[in-house]
């Protein structure tokens, strides 16, 4: 058997076990397994090429993967969970280079405009994918200011870098030999990845990190048409469909369209004339208690400030504290709170929060009316009734988890100040809205105490 | 050019199929669903591998194939590491007790 059939049959093998892994993926029960299985289907690849007649020489490949390896394991083993959006995006861009670096070298003497076009792709994609993770990494970590940044002829700048691409594909595609051509489409490609990401503003993020994983996934497929490989393009392409369904969802949870969060730092901050009526009304941590030890049904909702407090595991104590007081205990998780899809449900997960208690938006609106009590722990706009009844509001018509219908709401925060879209938030002025004022985790272990006397 | 149709054909299918997948898949995997298909998107690794080995004589190619590899690697083993001990976390409530 020759070594191009084997490494084809080889090729069958893993695509069909990348798309089982990704099946098992679906489920929480099967999920683990489902990601072995894809790592399997990864090694197999590996091993297959490694076989490859071209390949003559071992020495760099091993060091280089060796070394690869090691950083990888380090990094995966020591990242903090509350850190893993900021991770995955960094991630993302590694995969994003290493197709802009596949692109590059594929460059070779005589070959067509159409592997140049697939080629400019790569390195396109590829391009836009790492400086764009590298500014999303930025902003996640806190490393970069969250708020779009903005300046001056920002938008003539965009258009004039686009206008330059197109034109760059055609003249690239056309000569792809010439280094010239090379390195502009290289710097144009890094550039716009900057411009791209830097309008969007923190709490978008999620949308961004959704369609940079998408890119990732499209960048390896275009290197796969450029290298004439097919399980690039296979695997390409469920990543780049991956990336785009979550960068859907999130959309919809927000009720934006995707053009209107990715140019949201150009449109002009909308300020609302409607007032709110009402005042807030502050609780102590002591008389909240006597209010949770009566309640028999409690739903907790969490958003980004849970995450920056580190409170899931306080959160999991006061939930065995609750249950032990015969209470029912529920979460109520918003598609888009945190940073990331799934951001609070890892973060529980950790906790050792069991999954099955953790409803999403459309299964806890409609218990609501029957929670005694709704507790807020760092959430603002994803709870806020305004975008249901606020015709005006900026976030009006976004799905928002309904906690201003249970009987008392809990909203922990740190202080008054408005949340990431900067509108106020009616439900603090509500007559069953108490505020429990400081941070999250101070609170809840005050809580902690009290229950546990 | 008959090749290209066969790979576009492949790609379309693909993108079909991994659109069924994801559909389905329930939003508290979220994260580990992103994690893992991040680590898949290091497939790019197989076409490094051949630009990195293909001389025993470093050139400028082999020092970009290999800055690939380094790239690419610790995105598929980082990605499937990162999430595995997520997805280890994942308890129903049976489990949790």
């Amino acid at each position: 058997m020759n070594t191009t059939l084997f490494i084809g049959i080889c090729y069958v093998i893993s695509a069909a076990l990348f798309i089982l892994g990704l099946k098992l993926l679906g489920s929480p029960a099967t999920a683990r397994k489902g990601n072995i299985i894809s790592a399997g289907a990864m090694l197999i690849a590996v091993l297959a090429t490694l076989v490859d007649q071209h390949i003559i020489d071992y020495r760099y490949i091993a060091i280089s993967m060796a070394a690869g390896s090691v950083i990888g394991l380090f990094i995966a083993k020591k990242v903090a969970m509350t850190a893993m959006p900021e991770m995955v995006a960094l991630f993302n861009g590694l995969g994003g280079m290493a197709s802009l670096l596949v692109g590059v070298a594929a460059i070779d003497a005589g070959i067509n405009a159409f592997i140049g076009f697939t080629i400019f792709l790569s390195i396109l994609i590829g391009g836009v994918t790492f400086t764009g993770s590298l500014i999303a990494w930025g902003k996640l970590s806190e490393r970069l200011v969250g708020r779009p940044i903005m300046f001056k002829g920002q938008a003539i700048v965009n258009s004039v870098t686009i206008l330059f691409m197109v034109i760059s594909c055609f003249v690239f595609s056309g000569s792809p030999e010439s280094t010239t051509y090379l390195y502009i489409v290289i710097a144009l490609a890094l550039i716009f990845g900057v411009l791209a990401v830097i309008p969007i503003g923190g709490a978008d993020m999620p949308v961004v990190i959704s369609l940079l994983n998408s890119y990732s996934g499209l960048a390896a497929c275009a290197a796969g048409f450029a290298i004439n490989n097919n399980l690039l393009i296979v695997a390409g392409s469920l990543v780049g469909a991956s990336g785009i369904i979550l960068t859907q969802i999130m959309c919809k949870a927000m009720n934006r369209s995707l053009s209107n969060v990715l140019l949201s730092g150009f449109s002009a901050v909308k300020s609302s004339t409607l007032s709110i009526e009402g005042e807030v009304k502050a609780i102590s941590a002591q008389d909240a208690y006597y209010v949770l030890e009566a309640a028999s049904t409690i739903a907790i909702i969490p958003g980004y400030g849970m995450a920056v407090a580190q409170a899931q595991h306080a959160v999991k104590e006061l939930q065995e504290l609750l249950e032990k007081n015969d209470a029912e205990v529920i979460y109520g998780i918003h598609p888009v709170a945190g940073r990331m899809p799934g951001h609070m449900n890892v973060l529980l997960a950790e906790a050792d929060v069991s999954y099955d208690l953790l409803l999403e938006m459309d299964h806890i609106n409609p218990r609501m009316e029957n929670v005694d009590v709704a507790i807020v722990i760092g959430a603002n706009d994803v709870v806020n009734p305004a975008a249901r009844d606020m015709e005006g509001s900026p976030i009006y018509g976004m799905p928002v988890i309904n906690v201003d219908k249970a009987r008392t709401v809990f909203v922990m925060k740190r202080s008054m100040a408005s949340g990431f879209a900067g509108i106020d938030n009616p439900l603090f002025f509500k007559d069953n809205t108490r505020m429990l004022f400081g941070d999250a985790k101070e609170t809840l272990s005050q809580l902690i105490r009290e229950l546990s006397n | 050019m008959e090749i290209y149709i066969f790979l576009a054909f492949i790609l379309m299918l693909s993108i079909y199929l991994g659109f069924e997948l994801i559909n389905k898949v329930p939003a508290t995997l979220h994260t580990p669903l992103m994690s893992a298909s991040n680590a898949i998107s290091g497939i790019t690794l197989l076409g490094a591998l051949i630009i990195a080995g293909r001389t025993s004589s470093p050139e400028l190619k082999t020092i970009i194939g290999c800055a690939a590899v380094l790239l690419a690697t610790i995105n598929v083993i980082g990605g499937y590491a990162v999430t595995d001990r997520m997805l280890a976390m994942f308890k129903n409530k049976k489990e949790s007790k």
